[in-house]
């Protein structure tokens, strides 16, 4: 699977709000998952982000291996990500 | 460095435009105790899935029911209806407050007596009472409800073989406005029947007529129903006092008030839809009051309520399988408890809730049982925290039906505990285990052995 980019038009505050100028879509989104679309801005491959949850949040590889595939097709859904860059 | 909590990331589509209809604020917020004993204390001990019992609830409930009644109306009764929940330890709880027993077959009699409740105080309704539930009744003195004319016709049988008088009531059914019309059980109002069978028994002289029965429907959401119910019901007696110069004992207006459950489809919760005890004592205890009687001659009033007194102190404790994304892109959580213990999922929108702490964040889930079948669905849509396999969840307003209409089909039935009111954890039934369920079974010789 190609490595998904998060859209660089979208804005997203600290506290989880996020907003597409494009489409005018609000979103919801909670901490850990703020951490994760941030980790993917700085440009952080898929092995990279899981590493830091791991290491930080109380939690099993194949958790959070499942739960990580959920939420990016969820991003790719919402089209806040993308495979290619827009 | 200690590790922080995790959570499952989440991002969720904001509707600005909409109020979610399921979702209410409260309920996500997380129930970590139930009575101040913790949910995963109860679980590690008594296992997951677990009906949880409150015995504080049950009681202040019925005192809060028989308040309402008592200062409007100066003879009131309650008869624990068995059905709606008969763990020996739940109808105790209400014998102890002074409820007498109400029973609709002949192992809920023989459970009422075990229990020690004096026969007199036993109503055996119900359309189906076999000869031995009959020379029984009649041999203890239990109150007896008719249902049918064979029925009628069996009991006068009876009586010339066992030389006795029954005490017996008739069980009427009528138009209170409600649709539909509960009018397979006992005698019809409008057409005269219920009048034809008064006139039988009193033209037999072979029982003695102490009372008038009807049970107009469940889940009624309209008080007025009642009022309705209960100025027919009196007719009938008035006319009896009229025309035979007999008193009727007692009215028992059967069972029926609502829970504060939400039905399906239903757009507010029912803790806001469904009348409260005092709305539904006033419609019974005006129209009795004003029907005519002297204040002497008052009859009895007898309620056979079940949900309403039960459902709220029942909870069923439960933890999430597995979480999936289904084809359309909604969330399913599997919950290790099914339809098969908690049937009254068909037709309420159980609030459930988390019984850990969380994060504000939620999203919507189809919430599904264990069970091998598509049917197995808990709630269509519920708006919960995110959870992981293992967190517990705690169902709400569980205490009717489900621990009678239960069944063993692929899942045994789980254990039941009771809260007293002391905060102490008794365990009043024992899980199922498949020696439990293979003492039925017997396996003819020819059939033992075989080879693959
Ligand atoms: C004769 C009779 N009495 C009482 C009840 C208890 O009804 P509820 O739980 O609706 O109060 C029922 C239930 O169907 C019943 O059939």
């Amino acid at each position: 699977m190609s490595q998904l980019k998060i859209k660089s038009s979208i804005a997203i505050s600290e506290t989880g709000f996020l907003f597409m100028p494009n489409t005018g879509d609000s979103f919801s989104v909670n901490p850990i998952g703020v951490e994760i679309i941030d980790l993917l801005r700085q440009g952080k491959s898929e092995k990279e982000v899981k590493k830091t949850i791991l290491s930080k949040y109380e939690i099993d590889d194949a958790t959070l291996e499942k739960d990580y595939d959920d939420f990016l097709n969820q991003l790719k859904q919402h089209n806040v990500a993308d495979t290619d860059e827009n | 460095m200690a590790k922080l909590r995790y959570e499952r990331p989440v991002i969720k589509k904001l509707n600005t435009n909409f109020t979610n209809k399921y979702g209410t604020k409260t309920e996500y917020s997380p129930v970590t105790h139930i009575e101040g004993v913790a949910v995963k204390d109860l679980i590690s001990k008594y296992g997951s899935p677990l009906f949880v019992i409150s015995e504080t609830h049950i009681r202040n409930t019925y005192k809060n029911a028989l308040r309402a009644f008592r200062t409007r109306y100066p003879k009131v009764q309650f008869a624990w209806s068995y059905k709606t929940n008969y763990i020996n330890a739940v109808c105790n709880v209400f014998h102890q407050e002074g409820s007498w027993g109400e029973v609709v077959s002949g192992f809920e009699y023989r459970k009422a007596l075990n229990n020690g409740v004096p026969p007199d105080k036993i109503i055996f309704n119900g359309p189906d009472k076999t000869d031995e539930d009959l020379i029984a009744a009649i041999t203890n003195g239990s109150r007896i409800h008719i249902d049918h004319l064979d029925e009628l016709y069996r009991i006068i049988e009876l009586t010339d073989e066992l030389k006795m008088r029954p005490k017996v009531a008739i069980r009427v059914n009528m138009n209170t406005g409600i649709y539909p019309m509960w009018d397979r059980f006992g005698f019809n109002y409008e057409n005269g029947q219920a009048w034809e069978a008064i006139i039988k028994i009193l033209a037999s002289d072979r029982m003695d007529l102490v009372g008038l029965h009807c049970h107009i429907g469940t889940f009624m959401l309209s008080s007025n129903a009642y009022a309705v119910a209960a100025s027919k019901l009196a007719d009938l007696a008035l006319g009896i006092k009229i025309k035979f110069n007999k008193n009727i004992q007692y009215l028992d207006m059967g069972g029926g008030f609502a829970s504060t459950n939400t039905l399906h489809g239903s757009f507010l919760p029912g803790k806001d839809t469904s009348p409260t005890f005092d709305e539904y004592a006033e419609a019974i205890s005006t129209a009795i009051l004003q029907s005519g009687f002297p204040p002497n001659e008052l009859p009895l009033l007898i309620l056979e309520t079940g949900r309403a007194l039960i459902d709220e102190a029942g909870y069923l404790l439960g933890s999430v399988i597995s979480n999936k994304r289904l084809s359309d892109g909604r969330r399913a959580t599997i919950m290790d408890f099914g339809v098969n213990i908690l049937f009254t999922a068909f037709w309420y929108s159980h609030k459930i809730s988390p019984a850990q702490e969380f994060s504000h964040y939620t999203e919507d889930s189809v919430i599904y049982g264990p069970l091998c079948m598509n049917i197995d669905v808990i709630r269509e849509s519920c708006t919960l925290p995110p959870m992981k396999r293992g967190d517990h969840v705690v169902v709400h307003t569980v205490g009717a039906y489900n621990m009678t209409q239960w069944m063993q089909f692929i899942a045994m039935r789980p254990s039941v505990v009771m809260i007293d009111t002391k905060g102490e954890v008794h365990q009043i039934r024992d899980k199922e285990t498949l020696e439990y369920l293979e003492q039925k079974e017997m396996m003819p010789q020819y059939l033992k052995k075989f080879t693959l």
